[in-house]
């Protein structure tokens, strides 16, 4: 996971960090020896002028890490630095903004926004006209007086904004802060948060969002991290380029919330590298890649679901088809997901979706099928390619299987890697990339190939 | 903003109503003011235990107030010690757990058998004053009123939504601020509902404890109590008197509930944490003229205004109010400290209670403790007696006045009232009433117990009943139950757990109940029947300590053993099987 923060994360170096974790753990103790592991020692810094988003299915310690970077919860171990300072000792300046408001029924919307500025001291003038000014940014002139129960559920958040605004913080958290809300509210407030992010209306440098919706945190986040569970740990830390405002329909936009979703639905796997955001194209340096997962899915499987799918009108909801197809939704997922992984199709809120290339390939016939087949897994599978280069580059055209186990291993279990391979081979030999001769335990150059390939090293 | 406020104030309408309550106010506070000073003069005097009660009707008001003073100074030590109590258990969990078992049992104890252990510790704590018996007096109606008033408040602590808690952390309150922002807020209900219950029970109390003979002494304070008990046990009895007496007493009930109660509970309406606003809503008149008094409303402002902002400066530089304090350890520091305290000091007053105890009851003869267990059995079978009369017409009457809400609406402020009556305090009447008829005491004290405790039970199934959803009476209705299937499969299951409560309180007023109700002076005679609650009277008019304690022991036991074995079971089926979600 470290090293993943290393090659993906922000440099931290370069800004001082106003938070940082180091190595922060937390357990509880039980009273036989054993503890039950919540999140397992993890590094990790906040730093100005960024808002990250943190992301992870239940259970992976969201929350937990939120209170810890705030101060409200203590690590079980390591520790939680404010401006490199220990946080229980330092005077934070934070505000959290909360899934439930959190407000006080009893007190005024007024009352409520000044109460953290009563618990510091300010004098009742100046609480008075920061309040009164607060409210009126996030658009709530004229409702002082009354109180949240009167009000909506995103008026009320609105007062949980002010209230967290008006003690002017260094770092907002926000804790699920619209899962409470309707869809259009809490899109509505989403992009007023982003404006006052991007007018300096507020002071704040930092802000934190817990959240478990991966478009939210795409829209928003200028960094995402995505936390497994069990115990809670970082898979994946990576930046998000994409200029602000971002277009939910655009194709990098897309690309993200499809690669967070793969990253979250395959807890067991060793998360890829973020998609690249920027245009042109790119080098990449294969030595730092990391195997993808294959889903063991067969070609004939997703030419069948491709085929279907196009039938549907090119789109349709995953529990349909696997319906329609009398599947378990089990079985079908990996061949949706090995198809998403060549770029056949793109899971959009749960509706799988056939792309171009994928309709393409769903109406040709069986060579071209494996021609589109052979484009697609060389540029999208970085094992197939690897493989395939060995093959190239060696005089004798032949790779014993064990060279990528090894690799492989390094990245899954021995289980996992030996089907991961066979995976590879089913694949492989469908798109004629190579064949593999189980007897040696060899890859092989198809026999054209390397009759092609001969002749043209006799050639020279 | 003030300027509008100031113009709003000077319109017309409410403007001749404020002088008035601002008289009013004015009038009330100088009549608190020489009620004090004669509290005092009275209670600096030399100690007179057995004070002359005068039968003049003229007399009344002064004993009214020295009643009402003992319940106020009583139910204000409560509220103080509850608060406390319920604060110190809920943010120690080192001591949380001891704190509530601890609340458990003294709750389960009978307080009347505490009286003449108390008196005798007063008097000799403030000797040479009338001051010590009234301490005394005071603290007993203390004990009676604490217990349920504590739980409420801790349990509300224990029930404030985490994110509330969290709020008040990252923002940086102090426990000032928590206090009244966030914590006395959410209790505010749940303190009031018990405040009313406590003085209710406080009245009952005060009339037992008024007046009293301990051994070869005899106890009486000036009082409604004494009042009435004189009037009672006067030969011929004094009904002119006894009549007066109630009459004053039910004013004074009505006028507290008129008063205080009700603007209480429309006042703390605004306290209720609910997340859209409730259509139905206690309205009190007192309070809208309250409201209306322009020095009622501003004076607290600027007097209390001033100071507060004081505080909120001063403690805005403390460590708590500038370093963000986690949630969890909250305030474990010295919460080991205070444990081995508590512990030594639980060890230091057991060892000295079972010494105390042993060389007491050294003495008890066999066939005392025989008579003792004979008794325990009879009040036993008379609590449950009067339990078992008082739900068979409460469930029916319950379930009709809940399932009607104009009913409902109409009714539920008369029987509260009603209710607040002490049993005590009607007692006379009614047992006056039975020998008149022929009864005896075996009767009465069924009925005493029954006067005292229905009220629980009727009111926790009007709850009930009003509780029940009514797409399920709907439901009911569409299939054509019989009314036999009504009750067995809707009302019966939807008042369960409502009923539970209700009985578990009823079944506590009965126990302690038995103690006044099994053993009356009426007239010159002196009625008694068997049971502990007799014995455990009669021990105390003839000053037998070791049977006292014994008796005491032994109702607290098996109130205890009643709870744990039958209600806490029962609760417990409640809460799974009965709950109503939703």
């Amino acid at each position: 996971m470290q090293q993943v923060e290393l090659k993906n994360g922000p440099q931290s170096a370069d800004r001082e960090a106003i938070i940082r974790a180091a190595k922060i753990e937390k357990y509880y103790a039980q009273p036989s020896e054993n503890r039950i592991q919540v999140i397992s020692p993890t590094d990790l810094s906040i730093v100005p002028g960024e808002i990250v988003a943190l992301l992870g299915p239940s259970g992976s310690g969201k929350s937990t890490m939120l209170r810890m970077l705030s101060g409200l919860s203590r690590p079980s171990a390591g520790e939680v630095y404010w401006h490199e300072k220990p946080i229980a000792n330092a005077e934070i300046n934070v505000s959290i903004v909360f899934q439930t408001f959190a407000l006080f029924p009893w007190l005024t919307v007024l009352e409520n926004v000044e109460a953290p500025l009563r618990a510091r001291g300010v004098g009742p003038a100046e609480r008075h006209e920061r309040s009164m000014k607060m409210l009126d940014t996030v658009g709530l002139d004229g409702f002082e007086a009354a109180y949240p129960k009167e009000l909506s559920g995103g008026m009320r958040q609105r007062v949980g904004f002010a209230r967290a605004l008006v003690v002017e913080p260094e770092v907002l958290f926000m804790d699920e802060p619209f899962s409470a809300l309707d869809v259009l509210t809490a899109e509505n407030l989403r992009s007023e948060l982003l404006e006052l992010w991007a007018k300096k209306t507020m002071p704040t440098k930092a802000v934190f969002l817990v959240t478990h919706n991966i478009e939210e945190a795409v829209l928003l986040a200028d960094r995402i991290i995505v936390l497994g569970r069990n115990p809670g740990h970082i898979r994946t830390d990576f930046k998000v380029q994409l200029a602000q405002p971002r277009d939910r329909k655009s194709e990098p936009f897309t690309q993200l919330v499809d690669y967070i979703y793969k990253v979250l639905t395959r807890p067991g796997v060793v998360p890829a590298e973020a998609p690249e955001q920027q245009l042109g194209p790119r080098i990449r340096d294969q030595r730092q890649m990391r195997y993808q997962m294959l889903p063991h899915a067969r070609p004939g499987g997703m030419a069948g679901l491709l085929e279907l799918l196009l039938d549907k009108g090119g789109r349709d909801d995953i529990y349909r088809l696997a319906d329609d197809l009398a599947f378990e939704i089990d079985d079908l997922l990996p061949i949706v997901d090995a198809a998403q992984l060549l770029g056949f199709l793109k899971i959009e809120e749960g509706d799988a979706a056939i792309t171009e290339s994928g309709a393409e390939f769903a109406n040709s016939e069986i060579l071209r099928q494996k021609e589109l087949f052979r484009e697609a897994a060389q540029q999208n599978v970085l094992l197939l390619r690897q493989i395939r280069r060995a093959l190239e580059s060696k005089s004798d055209h032949t790779v014993p299987e064990d060279f990528f186990l090894d690799m492989l291993d390094e990245q899954f279990s021995e289980e996992e890697s030996l089907r991961q391979m066979e995976t590879a081979v089913t694949w492989g030999r469908y798109a004629e990339l190579f064949d593999f001769d189980a007897g040696r335990r060899r890859f092989v150059m198809p026999d054209a190939l390397e009759e092609e390939i001969a002749a043209d090293e006799e050639a020279e | 903003m003030s300027l509008q406020n100031t113009f709003g104030r000077s319109l017309v309408a409410v403007r001749s109503w404020p002088f008035f309550t601002d008289m009013a106010v004015g009038a009330c506070g100088l009549t608190v003011f020489f009620g004090m000073i004669q509290l005092g003069s009275y209670w600096l005097t030399r100690p007179v235990p057995a004070v002359e009660i005068s039968h003049s009707v003229r007399a009344l008001p002064l004993y009214a107030f020295y009643s009402i003073a003992r319940i106020g100074i009583a139910y204000l030590l409560s509220l103080i010690f509850a608060v406390s109590y319920g604060y110190v258990a809920a943010y120690n969990p080192r001591v949380e757990a001891w704190m509530i078992a601890v609340l458990d049992i003294l709750q389960s104890i009978p307080v009347l058998s505490f009286l003449p252990g108390v008196m005798l510790a007063m008097m000799a704590l403030v000797p040479g004053h009338q001051l010590g018996i009234e301490m005394g007096s005071i603290l007993l109606i203390f004990t009676g009123q604490v217990w349920n008033m504590a739980f409420s408040f801790y349990s509300s602590l224990k029930g404030i939504p985490r994110e509330m808690i969290e709020a008040s952390r990252i923002y940086r309150y102090s426990a000032w601020q928590r206090f009244w922002q966030l914590e006395m807020p959410f209790a505010a209900i749940g303190l009031i509902w018990n405040s009313i219950v406590s003085v209710a029970g406080g009245w009952f109390f005060l009339i037992a404890c008024e007046m009293f003979p301990l051994g070869n002494r005899f106890f009486r304070l000036p009082g409604l109590g004494s009042y009435l008990q004189t009037a009672a046990s006067a030969d011929p009895v004094d009904m002119h008197a006894l009549l007066w007496g109630l009459g004053v007493l039910v004013l004074i009930i009505v006028a507290t509930d008129q008063l205080i109660w009700r603007p209480l509970i429309a006042w703390s309406d605004k306290f209720k944490f609910e997340q859209v606003e409730s259509a139905s809503r206690v309205t009190s008149p007192i309070l809208a003229l309250m409201q209306r008094s322009s020095f009622l409303t501003r004076l607290p402002a600027r007097a209390w205004g001033g100071l507060e902002e004081r505080i909120y400066h001063r403690l805005s530089t403390t460590r708590e109010c500038r370093v963000v304090q986690p949630v969890e350890d909250s305030s474990k520091r010295g919460g080991r400290m205070l444990q081995t305290w508590l512990a030594i000091f639980a060890g230091l007053v057991v060892v000295w209670g079972a010494r105390e105890a042993a060389r007491i009851l050294h003495g008890v003869a066999w066939a005392d403790i025989r008579l003792l267990f004979l008794g325990a059995g009879a009040t036993f079978l008379r609590v449950n007696a009067a339990l078992a009369i008082a739900a068979s017409w409460t469930i029916p009457v319950g379930v009709a006045i809940g399932f009607n809400p104009r009913l409902a609406r109409i009714l539920q402020p008369v029987t509260q009232v009603v209710a607040s009556v002490p049993a005590t305090a009607l007692f006379p009447v009614l047992l006056l009433g039975l020998i008149r008829i022929g009864g005896g005491l075996g009767l009465g004290s069924i009925a005493l117990m029954l006067l005292g405790t229905q009220w629980y039970i009727l009111f926790n199934v009007i709850a009930g009943a009003m509780a029940i959803p009514s797409d399920l009476k709907e439901a009911a209705s569409l299939y054509r139950f019989s009314r036999w299937q009504r009750w067995t499969t809707l009302i019966l299951p939807g008042i369960f757990p409502y009923l539970i409560t209700g009985l578990v309180t009823a079944s506590g007023g009965a126990w302690n109940a038995s103690i006044v109700a099994e053993y009356f002076h009426i007239g010159n005679r002196t009625m008694q029947t068997l049971g502990l609650g007799a014995q455990i009277s009669a021990a105390t008019d003839s000053g037998k300590f070791s049977t006292l304690l014994l008796a005491t022991v032994l109702m607290a036991l098996m109130v205890i053993t009643v709870n744990r074995l039958v209600w806490r079971r029962l609760y417990r089926l409640a809460e799974t099987r009965y709950k109503l979600e939703g």
